[in-house]
């Protein structure tokens, strides 16, 4: 009932707040709303929420909980997509992270320490991908690509082929622990999108990566130096999967490079696109990015919950998602204001004529 | 006199809000190179396009040999024995050079390529073209000029009885043109038509035997290119009669610079390619202006001095010192500012608000960490709209929905923000409406007025002098002569744009 109480008001007010402000989180949320309803009502169990310990439990919860990685990676790849490009590699590179740090920890490295250099080789690997991109011109695609395939092999050459475990309770503490009653994930990426919304939109940085990323031409013109900002965004989208990666690895204890992060930034781009925010590039929305990494981690439990089988379960997805798209582009919604008028138009006409 | 080979009566085409041509006659003979002539937006390409079924037209009649034809696509038009060569080379440059003239239509057993007859063909294609390359070798092997000889031949190799020519030199040296000239004139030899459309004079009057001249969607007239002097050719461009120009003399030269010292002085700027090396200066108080027509090297001195091209030659000095500017960040530091020719394509970011648009080079200027505070920015935006005269429905509108004279004012208000000492408008009137302009043309003087140095640029070429100071005049990328003061008239810019070449040296 509490949790009845607390969600929907707030989910209204979101609403309400982006469809006043022209944010295209709004069709996002719509969704959201729609998969929240249709599960309050037909899936048993998913609303409750224990307190056990000071601790929450229950299925939504575990959404957030598990949806914190992609939600992470979705922050850095907003700015990357915003700039007109695309980072394949976050995955890889959380794979690279997660070993890094269970290397350091292992070898006695204290758990900061080893935090700190995982990130640090994060970022390497997303100024790598600046270098290419932005450097040498290699369409993002393809630039990307390459850490995407070589990074899981990286962190394979790392771990020697090994799973590697820790049991370093700091490390662990990172995707296993609470605070003030949530899991230590979300405040994680709460303060991951706190750092990221005011880097970008309480310096001149935003606006920078929009004009780039609207009108690369003008921006350089405009005396801005393109290469360098592009750069800096994969850089931020690697830092960002060094976090998800840190995250992924400590939830299970164990540097896992074969799984770990697998397909993760096809679900964040995804999720940036659900969004609102144009694989073209320009305007990128955050907060957008964050509802539709929820909105793929609801689907994905639902689809749990409702035991459809794994197997089958990416094709419901893959409609929801669709009907999503197409219930956000602009010239489909035109289209279909056009024909509802014809309609009404060609029933006048009949009336007239009887 | 022969029958004529092509002949276009009364052609219409409307797009949204323009009337592209409105009733325009072209007439072509077998044997003969016909250039069409015109400035931008005077009709050319779009008439060029229903010919070669690009565009349907809305009204009007084309025969070919007397016979009425309707092409609805380039493919219709190319069965039609229409053969069309646009300005890029639409070729693809990692096939070979076989490959490309027989893409499409290669020639095929049992679904597989004949190779040996493809090779063949080519090589007898080209052969037509007086040209014995390797046709086995990948296209971008071979210099802009063969690439351009290459998608002839493959036009040609249609038993097209029309060659349809769209800039074919803007990307070719003094020589390549000449080696495409002496194709040209073996193809007409043989009874070819060609239409030849250019903005290089010289070229015109070497190659044409005769002009359509078009001007705004109209047809101004169609003459021997023998009995048309220079002059009048320019004067009916820009849609005056060399009576006119005579008569239209500078009322006045303004007021003196304020200061002898030049701010800025180019010394054997130039660009293999693009510009011959040239000598300018701008002092501040003064607009300095580049006269001349389309591809005559006016923008092309602008995008040298901002930093956007690298200079081959010479070097830059601001205020009497040696100046590198590689890049506009550099150009900006050193206080120069720059609206592009193409508004849309370098100077605005289309989906942005107006106060974004209107804030960037400031904000490049002042860096990623110092951002302009909001009120500070919704002041500033709120002064120029007010200044400018910027009709926008809000400060937070995306700029795509306003229109090109009140886009062109958030350009101005761009870089007024950033206190240049010297600002290059390059075509700043093109495109907008007669308020506008005259706002832009008030603002213009005032900026004057208060000391700033400004390069005006402009193909209109009675603004040029109604406007500058000092006019650079500008044909053939080559800075062809210096008007200022009295002999600074309309009719001296024309005579100068006009003047064959050995007269212009001056």
């Amino acid at each position: 009932m509490i949790v009845d109480l607390m969600l929907w008001p707030s989910l209204v007010a979101l609403a309400w707040w982006s469809r006043r402000n022209g944010n295209p989180v709004f069709y996002a949320l719509i969704a959201l709303g729609l998969l929240l309803v249709f599960n309050r009502c037909f899936t048993p169990g998913f609303f409750e929420v224990d307190v056990r310990d000071g601790r929450l439990y229950g299925v939504l919860i575990d959404v957030l909980n598990h949806g914190s990685r992609v939600m992470a990676l979705a922050l850095g790849m907003t700015l990357v997509i915003a700039t007109g490009g695309v980072d394949l590699s976050v995955g890889a590179v959380m794979a690279i992270a997660g070993a890094v740090a269970a290397l350091m920890v292992n070898m006695g490295v204290p758990w900061p320490g080893a935090v700190a250099a995982a990130l640090g080789v994060a970022m390497l690997c997303g100024a790598w991908n600046g270098l290419l991109v932005a450097g040498f011109r290699v369409q993002p695609i393809v630039a990307t690509l390459i850490l995407m395939v070589a990074g899981r092999g990286i962190a394979q050459l790392l771990t020697g082929g090994q799973i590697i475990t820790f049991t370093d309770p700091g490390m662990a503490f990172i995707g296993n622990g609470h605070l003030l009653g949530f899991p230590f994930p979300v405040w994680i990426v709460l303060a991951l999108l706190g750092l990221v919304a005011l880097s970008t939109r309480r310096t001149a940085a935003g606006m920078f990566i929009e004009a780039v990323g609207n009108n690369e031409r003008a921006a350089y013109f405009a005396g801005l130096n393109p290469r360098v900002i592009k750069a800096a965004t994969y850089v931020l989208a690697g830092f960002c999967a060094g976090v998800a990666g840190l995250m992924a690895a400590s939830n299970i204890r164990a540097a896992d490079s074969n799984h770990v992060g697998l397909y993760l930034e096809l679900d964040a781009i995804l999720a940036v696109v659900v969004g609102g925010t144009s694989l073209m590039g320009g305007r990128y929305f955050l907060a957008g990015s964050l509802v539709g990494a929820l909105l793929i981690q609801t689907l994905t439990t639902t689809m749990f919950m409702r035991d459809v089988s794994a197997d089958v379960a990416p094709v419901p997805k893959a409609l929801f998602i669709i009907a999503v798209c197409l219930i956000q582009s602009p010239s489909l919604r035109a289209r279909c204001r056009s024909w509802s008028q014809q309609i009404r138009l060609f029933g006048a006409g009949r009336e007239k004529a009887s | 006199m022969t029958a004529p080979l092509l002949e276009m009566r009364g052609i219409v085409k409307t797009f949204p809000g323009v009337r592209a041509l409105a009733g325009v006659d072209f007439t072509l003979r077998a044997g003969e190179i016909h250039a069409l002539m015109g400035e931008n937006g005077a009709g050319k390409s779009t008439l060029v396009k229903v010919l070669t079924g690009v565009y349907p037209r809305d009204a009007g009649d084309v025969r070919l040999e007397g016979v009425s034809i309707e092409p609805r696509s380039p493919h219709d038009a190319e069965a039609c024995g229409i053969a069309t060569v646009y300005q890029e080379v639409n070729l693809i440059p990692y096939l070979s050079v076989a490959e490309n003239i027989s893409l499409g239509r290669e020639p095929v057993r049992m679904g597989l390529i004949r190779w040996k007859e493809m090779r063949k063909r080519a090589e007898h294609a080209l052969a037509r073209l007086g040209l014995h390359i390797d046709v086995e070798q990948d296209l971008s092997s071979y210099s802009l000029a063969i690439q351009q000889m290459v998608a002839i031949a493959r036009a040609l190799d249609l038993r097209a009885r029309l060659l349809v020519l769209d800039e074919p030199t803007s990307s070719l040296d003094e020589r390549e043109v000449q080696e495409l000239f002496a194709v040209l004139r073996r193809l007409k030899a043989e009874g070819m038509g060609i239409v030849f459309i250019t903005h290089f004079m010289d070229q015109v009057y070497a190659l044409s035997d005769r002009i359509t001249v078009l001007r705004d969607g109209h047809l101004v007239g169609e003459y021997e290119a023998a009995s048309l002097p220079r002059l009048e050719l320019v004067a009916r461009m820009i849609g005056k009669t060399p009576e006119d120009v005579a008569a239209m003399e500078q009322q006045s030269a303004v007021a003196d610079p304020l200061e002898e010292e030049p701010f800025l002085a180019a010394l054997d700027l130039g660009r293999t390619g693009a510009l011959h090396p040239l000598n300018l200066a701008v002092r501040r108080g003064e607009v300095l202006g580049l006269a001349g027509l389309l591809g005559s090297g006016r923008t092309e001195t602008a995008r040298l001095l901002f930093g956007v091209d690298r200079a081959t030659s010479g070097h830059i000095q601001i205020g009497g010192k040696n100046t590198s500017i590689h890049s506009p960040r550099q150009a900006i530091q050193a206080g120069l500012a720059m609206t592009p020719e193409d508004r849309k394509d370098a100077g605005l970011a289309l989906d942005l608000s107006v106060r974004e648009n209107m804030m960037l080079a400031l904000q490049a200027q002042r860096g990623l960490c110092r951002p302009i505070r909001e009120e500070e920015q919704h002041a500033l935006v709120d002064e120029y709209i007010r200044a400018l005269g910027i009709r926008t429905p809000s400060p937070e509108q995306a700029i795509r929905n306003l229109s090109g004279g009140n886009q062109q004012k958030v350009l101005l208000a761009r870089w007024l923000l950033t206190r240049p000492a010297l600002l290059i408008l390059d075509e700043p009137t093109r495109g907008i409406d007669v308020g506008a302009k005259a706002d832009i043309e008030k603002l213009i003087e005032s900026l004057r007025a208060e000391g700033m140095a400004l390069i005006f640029i402009s193909g209109e070429l009675e603004e040029v002098a109604r406007i500058a100071q000092r006019v650079l005049v500008m044909r053939d990328r080559r800075l062809v002569g210096v008007l200022a003061g009295s002999a600074l008239t309309l009719d001296a810019i024309m005579r100068d744009i006009a003047a064959a070449p050995e007269e212009a040296d001056t």
